[in-house]
């Protein structure tokens, strides 16, 4: 911890007083409490997610199911994607580590360069984040929601999952969308789905291997899957609506609420990624620009860095809640 | 950025002026003394809109559905024929609520005293960060005027109660209030917490690092161990109300469903699925518990300070103060559950909370037994200030024995959300704050504009505020007791509470005579601005250190060196003095004895 007495611009000077009791400037101890009230921030949001999903616990959405793909691979992969997200972010703190300590001996090329890593490691990671939303907007197999709002999807008669495009029989009927002007505002739909509830029980009826598995889990884990005939008469009197990917009002993987706050905590981490991507941009050019050489200190670096490696833990029980547990 | 550019420029400039425009100097200031003053002006005028608001509606329910030219006058097309409307009715009693605890007693009492006082007591140049510090006031401001401007949305202010839990917050089609003046009152908040987690950092860095030599910890005043304790329960518990806003501001304008579920509106369905309010509930008042102390604390050092200068007293048990004050705030943070016993929560879980609730018991009365205990044989100095530091002593013990009840929830189940709990936290928090707040300004007017509050208008206005604050709280008691629940616009409906109308008049005259006395103490607080009679160094013969800066505000407060610390902050009637009082930078005598506080 020696090496993080700065000169504080305050020693010798009429101001004389200067206790610190933590042996740090006063900027430094801003952004540590600043930390501490944006982690309050985080834990709100977690703590609601924990209460949410304990309120669902019998049919949360299985992650290693959700995340299963990574770019330019078709295939099941659970996890393998994210691994590498972690990772990236990860590395950019420890680039991030060795820039704040080239700054304490006053080395500007090697400062830049591990600033310039930093910034790297947080795009690549901000852009995986966009690879993975919209990956999991667009969907995977898609799903039935029922009236009383479950989802319902479709496994064959070995376990493996079935998209709903590759038995659902189209009619090419035409069909009308609600909207706004035609009705009430509050019943306006987005987009259609691609198919209808029919063509899907015309698909069913069609495919005999086909079964129906809800989003109860059953003891070991594992969503129950629905004898054929219970499948049939299930799509038939509960089927309301066919369901492609996730959004903020339906999520073809289970509960909507996994969506909300997926894309909330997610998106909310994202922001200070991308605000810590900015800001470190900032102080990279500042590098460059000597202005910590003149400086004759490079606390700045050291500020920043603790920013950034507080959202790349928050990143870490991020990535816990959603993705392992 | 300039972090370090700041403190050279404060030091090299000390002693003499800065050329000052107009615009640095009183509008875009960094000088913590101006900042105070600029935090004291904004808080006394929503104080006043807060005030007016409660005034309207104790008129109605002291009398309603009679038509009243005010209303008709102030509320337009919300009075019809001069009879209000239950929505505004709502909108005010939300709006009243927001703007004393935000605006009035968090901002208000904490951005005033905080800022003056944090730097001239601990020996300071000014606050760490004085552009922070700028821009904290400034957006304090600022969502001032954008919750004063939601009131004249056109389909009404936000109405939810100043709680707004959701549905009525998170549905725009609710209720009138839940649409555009709900998003004005949660971006207004949004700025608001941003602004005190801006004063929340600038507070806290400036007791830790810029204490002047001497000035250790044990020897802060207590004044600033309440401010400091304050900030950071306010970095700790805003954050959390922050996450609240935020999923509300998802679920009201992005169709999430954090805390909706299964609602249907005119027969259809809504999408939302799966969320719960009691989630809102608990995030709120993880904020909103810790909220009470945050007006609390800072009255409560306040008064501690007050007390000991006017008894010439040392204050009774310092390092129990502090260590109440620590435990307090410790306890605050896990005591939110009694706000929501009968929201069906585990009665296990409830007993959790009545547990921690009522322990929060002992650190109070550590502090009101203190107070009592330097007051006993004190060589009493009267004057407003001390006047106000004991009746906040009084109604702290009076609210504090009802919380004894409502923390625990085999008996507040009973009178949940009615006039018992309103008595309650308006007594404990809203009056004792508000004392608090009354005496700072009595006791630091001269600090603040070198001259002196008139003594004979501020005794007018202690007793007028003293009788009427009992006489509106005290009756409450008992008609929430007898069940009249609190937010309703009118109780005509109900047989059962005709023979408490009468009760609410007399509250409400108190209320309107209360409410009217305040006219004396703005007329004193803006005409002694001007015309109140010089002020000397030290009026009331203090030991705190602001004393020793001049009369007349110079940058970087001090002339010449910052003043050294030598002792703690309450050398009162020390015996080996000539003087009763021996201020913080006077040096130990030979064989003097610091006291063993």
């Amino acid at each position: 911890m020696d090496t993080t007495v700065v000169n504080t611009g305050t020693e010798g000077k009429t101001w004389g007083g200067g206790n610190q009791p933590l042996k740090a400037s006063y900027g430094k101890m801003m952004m540590w409490f600043f930390i501490l009230s944006d982690a309050l921030t985080f834990s709100g949001f977690l703590a609601a997610y924990g209460f949410s999903r304990f309120k669902f616990i019998g049919s949360w959405p299985i992650a290693d199911e959700v995340f299963t793909h990574i770019p330019f691979f078709h295939g099941n992969y659970p996890m393998i994607y994210v691994a590498f997200m972690t990772f990236i972010l990860i590395m950019s703190s420890v680039t991030m580590v060795l820039a704040v300590d080239a700054g304490h001996h006053m080395k500007k090329a090697k400062v830049t360069i591990y600033m310039f890593l930093t910034i790297i490691g947080g795009l690549i990671f901000v852009g995986s984040q966009a690879w993975e939303w919209a990956t999991f907007i667009k969907g995977d197999y898609g799903a039935i929601q029922t009236n009383g709002g479950n989802i319902l999807q479709f496994v064959d008669t070995d376990g493996n999952r079935v998209a709903v495009r590759d038995i659902a029989i189209s009619e090419h009927g035409e069909r009308v969308q609600h909207e706004r002007k035609s009705g009430l505002w509050f019943v306006s739909e987005g987009t259609l789905p691609s198919y209808t509830i029919d063509e899907v029980y015309n698909g069913l009826e069609a495919n005999p291997n086909v079964l129906v598995r809800t989003q109860t889990l059953t003891e070991d884990g594992k969503k129950t899957v629905l004898s054929r005939e219970e499948s049939l008469k299930q799509i038939k009197e509960n089927g309301k609506l066919v369901v492609e990917g996730a959004n903020l009002h339906v999520n073809e993987y289970g509960s909507p609420l996994f969506a909300d706050f997926f894309f909330f905590i997610t998106g909310f981490h994202g922001f200070h990624v991308f605000s810590g991507v900015v800001i470190n941009i900032i102080i990279f050019f500042n590098v460059i620009l000597g202005t910590y050489e003149r400086r004759g200190s490079y606390e700045m670096v050291e500020k920043v860095g603790l920013y950034w490696h507080f959202v790349d833990l928050v990143w870490v029980f991020v990535f816990t809640f959603f993705y392992l547990v | 950025m300039s972090a370090h550019a700041d403190i050279h420029a404060h030091d090299d400039d000390h002693g003499h002026h800065h050329k000052e425009t107009f615009v640095t100097k009183y509008i875009f200031s960094q000088d913590h003394k101006m900042i105070a003053k600029q935090y004291l002006i904004t808080g006394t005028i929503m104080g006043v809109i807060g005030i007016l608001m409660s005034m309207m509606f104790r008129m109605q329910i002291a009398w309603p559905e009679e038509p009243n030219v005010l209303f008709e006058a102030l509320l337009g097309k919300w009075a019809p024929e001069g009879v209000m409307d239950a929505d505004i009715y709502l909108a005010l009693v939300t709006i009243h609520g927001t703007i004393m605890v935000f605006f009035v007693l968090t901002a208000g009492l904490s951005g005033t005293f905080s800022n003056l006082l944090i730097p001239l007591q601990i020996g300071a140049r000014d606050m760490a960060s004085g552009f922070l510090n700028m821009v904290s006031y400034w957006l304090f401001f600022l969502s001032s005027v954008i919750m004063v401007l939601s009131l004249f949305v056109e389909a009404g202010p936000a109405a939810a109660g100043w709680t707004i839990y959701p549905p009525l917050s998170a549905l725009p089609m609710a209720q009138g209030g839940s649409g555009a003046g709900m998003t004005l009152w949660l971006v207004s908040m949004a700025i608001f917490i941003a602004s005190s987690l801006l004063g929340s950092l600038n507070y806290i860095v400036t007791v830790l690092n810029l204490r002047t030599k001497g000035m250790s910890m044990t020897r802060l005043p207590l004044t600033i161990w309440a401010f400091f304790i304050t900030a950071i329960i306010g970095v700790i518990s805003f954050p959390v109300l922050l996450s609240a806003a935020l999923l509300l501001i998802m679920d009201r304008s992005f169709g999430t469903s954090f805390f909706l579920s299964d609602i249907f509106i005119q027969g259809e369905v809504l999408h939302y699925q799966g969320g719960s309010p009691v989630l809102f509930e608990h995030l709120f008042w993880f904020l909103g518990h810790p909220e009470v102390y945050i007006v609390l604390l800072p009255a409560l050092g306040i008064t501690s300070e007050i007390i000991a200068t006017n008894s010439r007293k040392p204050i009774f048990g310092y390092r129990a103060m502090v260590a109440s004050i620590l435990a307090i705030a410790f306890l605050s943070t896990i005591v939110w559950g009694h706000h929501m016993f009968i929201s069906g929560m585990n009665p296990f879980l409830g007993s959790v909370f009545t547990f921690t609730t009522l322990l929060i018991a002992i650190p109070s009365a550590v502090k009101a037994f203190n107070y009592i205990t330097t007051l006993w044989k004190g060589n009493l100095q009267m004057n407003p200030a001390m006047l106000f530091s004991i009746g906040l002593v009084s109604t702290f013990i009076t609210g504090g024995l009802t919380g004894i009840i409502l923390g625990d929830s085999a008996l507040d189940i009973n009178v949940h959300d009615t006039y018992f709990v309103v008595a309650h936290f308006h007594l404990v928090m809203g009056i004792s704050a508000l004392y608090g707040m009354f005496a700072g300004i009595y006791h630091w007017f001269p600090k603040m504009f070198g001259r002196m509050l008139n003594k004979r208008l501020g005794y007018v206005h202690f007793w007028t505020t003293a009788v009427c604050a009992y006489g509106v709280f005290f009756p409450m008691h008992f008609i929430g007791m007898a069940g009249l629940p609190r937010r309703y616009y009118t109780n005509s409906a109900f047989p059962l509470f005709d023979d408490l109308a009468d009760v609410n008049v007399i509250i409400t005259v108190f209320a309107l005579v209360g409410g009217v006395f305040q006219l004396v103490f703005l007329y004193n607080f803006f005409s002694s601005i001007f015309f109140g009679k010089k002020a000397e160094k030290n009026p009331w013969k203090s030991n705190t250190l602001e004393w020793t800066t001049p009369v007349e505000h110079i940058h970087g407060n001090w002339p010449g060196e910052i003043p050294h610390v030598h002792r703690w902050a309450y050398d009162y009637s020390k015996p080996g003095h000539d003087e009763d009082y021996v201020p913080q930078n006077v040096p130990m005598k030979d064989g003097e004895e610091e006291l063993q506080h």
